[in-house]
């Protein structure tokens, strides 16, 4: 096994999970730096988003436990690993299309100001902040007044990461963040995901994109029928070598763990 | 808004940008038909025909402003009117057996708000469409109406509804006073809570509100909610236009509310809002009807010229962004 470092943000131990008949997960151990971005990488029904679902208390795992910032921690819904620091940019990126992009980066936790009994929308404040939150991390939009319907796929998932660093999160966890993006617009996400490590925050990245992921990881984490077969330092490694230790062909590296 | 962006640019640009046009197609719309009826007979535009259209158009307005909160959630609520017949069949029921007026018409809006909250429950907790299920409502609300009052209509005498529907400060009505206080909050509560945003935010994607910790099913049913309340509102006022509660009165009100809401350029597809744009929709379908009175046109041809403005406001609002 690979222990887990002491400048671990985030660890697993011993994860599983059955969906019905399905062993989904087979004792999955695994750990994230802080500033670090830590990529998964493994074929469909690999186990990946499974995986990330448990962290992040979307799935409750049958046995396991984990720990984030040091503390052990059992999350019961994404609400709670959401105030422990730990927000998800889902595939979908749960924007509403139909709101502006002020509105989409403060949807749930929205600035309000007192007035008499009323609690009414601080808008200029929500206004101000977004333009700064945007600015500091170089994200491109016409306007914070644009309804987000009319962005590019790029803008779109720039916003939601935007989202998440925006309240503080210590710990972003991505699912595919490129997948339905075009060249241009990969290698712009790929920048503002190492401006996120640059500023101090964790990134745990789900990729199917070897070449991505040898750019952008710092550790790679490789999985395959559910479990973790090894595990390797971005820097160290191949595309090759990641091919070979999500299929399972030739297993030599000695961090492989079969 | 995206008009705002573009006007503050290069003001006249934004004429030339269809989606201005479909944007604020019930404010044109009511300006259009304003300069077209003032023309045509200068009676239209006396101090005392405007009075009396702003009172006309003041039931039509309170309910197109529920109407469109449940609108914005991507519902529709069939049920409008039959609860403002309801409201009123109950109103003239507590009457007649001698509550005071003012407690006749809080059970009214009690009532209305309930069948609302109701409507709301059914539709999330049963997970069944909102047509479905307003339109079930729709035919049940209008059987109690017709069991509680055996059908017949009552009499309300009240001098408290009779200033309410007659008197005025200076030239503005009292119907139109409450309409305008309820136009007043609804705009705060749509634009300027959190309610309001997450509202949109339900309509337009319920998913992803969900997904950012939004409780959609308790959103929709504040929005059926409000919408009862604004019929119980609506019944008040509607008893006392008329003087009595009508069990069998059959209104336009729920068609127009509708149409109000689409010439408001509310999505019927939700997450896109609006109070004052209803709001103008409403006047625009009452000043239309209004000037055609008022040109001498038959009756028969009112429902005609409302049906080919909200279909030419439809085709408008497909250039929307």
């Amino acid at each position: 096994m690979n222990p887990a470092p002491a400048d671990a943000i985030l660890t697993c131990e011993h994860v599983n999970k059955h969906f019905g008949g399905v062993h989904a997960l087979r004792d999955v151990s695994l750990w994230a730096r802080r500033g670090e971005i830590t990529a998964i990488i493994g074929d469909n029904g690999a186990g990946k988003s499974t995986l990330i679902r448990c962290l992040v208390g979307v799935v409750i795992p049958e046995t396991g436990t984990a720990t984030f910032d040091g503390r052990p921690v059992r999350f019961a819904n994404p609400d709670d690993a959401r105030r422990a620091g730990i927000e998800t940019v889902h595939q979908n990126l749960a924007l509403v299309d139909e709101l502006t992009v002020a509105q989409n980066l403060f949807l749930n936790r929205e600035m309000v100001r007192h007035i008499g009994p009323l609690t009414l929308l601080n808008r200029r404040g929500m206004y101000h902040e977004a333009r700064h939150l945007l600015s500091r991390l170089s994200i491109n939009v016409p306007s914070v007044h644009q309804r987000v319907r009319r962005l590019s796929g790029g803008q779109r998932q720039a916003i939601a990461i935007c989202r998440a660093v925006g309240v503080g999160a210590r710990l972003v966890v991505m699912d595919e963040p490129t997948a339905a993006l075009g060249l241009q617009e990969t290698a712009n996400v790929e920048a503002l995901i190492r401006r996120l490590r640059d500023e101090g925050v964790s990134v745990v990245l789900i990729s199917h994109n070897f070449d991505q992921v040898l750019r952008l990881s710092d550790q790679v984490w490789a999985m395959r029928a559910g479990r973790v077969v090894g595990t390797v330092r971005a820097a160290e490694t191949t595309g090759n070598e990641l091919v070979a230790l999500i299929t399972g062909a030739g297993l030599t590296r000695k961090e492989s763990v079969a | 808004m995206s008009v705002t962006t573009v006007s503050q640019r290069r003001p006249w640009a934004a004429l030339l940008d269809i989606s201005f046009w479909a944007d604020w197609a019930s404010v044109v719309g009511l300006a259009g038909l304003v300069i077209l009826f003032g023309l045509a007979t200068p009676v239209f535009l006396s101090g005392a025909n405007i009075q009396a259209l702003l009172v006309a158009a003041a039931i039509l307005v309170v309910v197109s402003v529920g109407q469109t909160f449940v609108i914005a959630t991507s519902g529709i609520d069939l049920t409008l009117a039959a609860t403002i017949t309801l409201g009123a069949v109950c109103l003239g029921a507590a009457t007649a057996h001698g509550f005071g007026t003012l407690a006749a018409c809080a059970l009214a809006v009690v009532v209305a708000t309930a069948i609302g909250f109701i409507n709301g429950v059914l539709i999330t907790a049963g997970r069944i469409p909102d047509f479905v299920v307003t339109l079930g409502t729709l035919s049940a609300v209008t059987g109690i109406g017709l069991i509680l009052s055996s059908g017949e209509p009552v009499m309300v005498s009240s001098v408290f509804l009779l200033r309410l529907a007659s008197g005025a400060i200076g030239i503005v009505g009292y119907p139109v006073l409450v309409a305008a206080v309820v136009v007043g909050v609804a705009h705060v509560t749509l634009y300027h809570t959190r309610f309001g945003v997450h509202l949109l935010a339900t309509g337009g994607q319920a998913e992803s509100a969900r997904s950012m910790g939004i409780r959609t099913a308790r959103i929709k049913v504040a929005a059926y909610t409000i919408s009862g309340l604004c019929a119980g509102i609506a019944s008040i006022l509607l008893v006392a236009r008329i003087g009595s509660a009508d069990p069998t009165i059959n209104t336009t009100l729920l068609l127009n509310s509708v149409a109000a809401v689409v010439l408001g350029g509310v999505s019927l597809f939700g997450g896109r809002g609006s109070i004052l744009g209803p709001v103008f929709g409403a006047l625009m379908l009452t000043a239309l009807v209004n000037g055609l009175t008022l040109l001498g046109v038959s009756a028969f041809y009112q429902p005609l010229a409302v049906g080919i403005i909200v279909v030419l406001a439809a085709l408008v609002m497909r250039y929307q962004q």
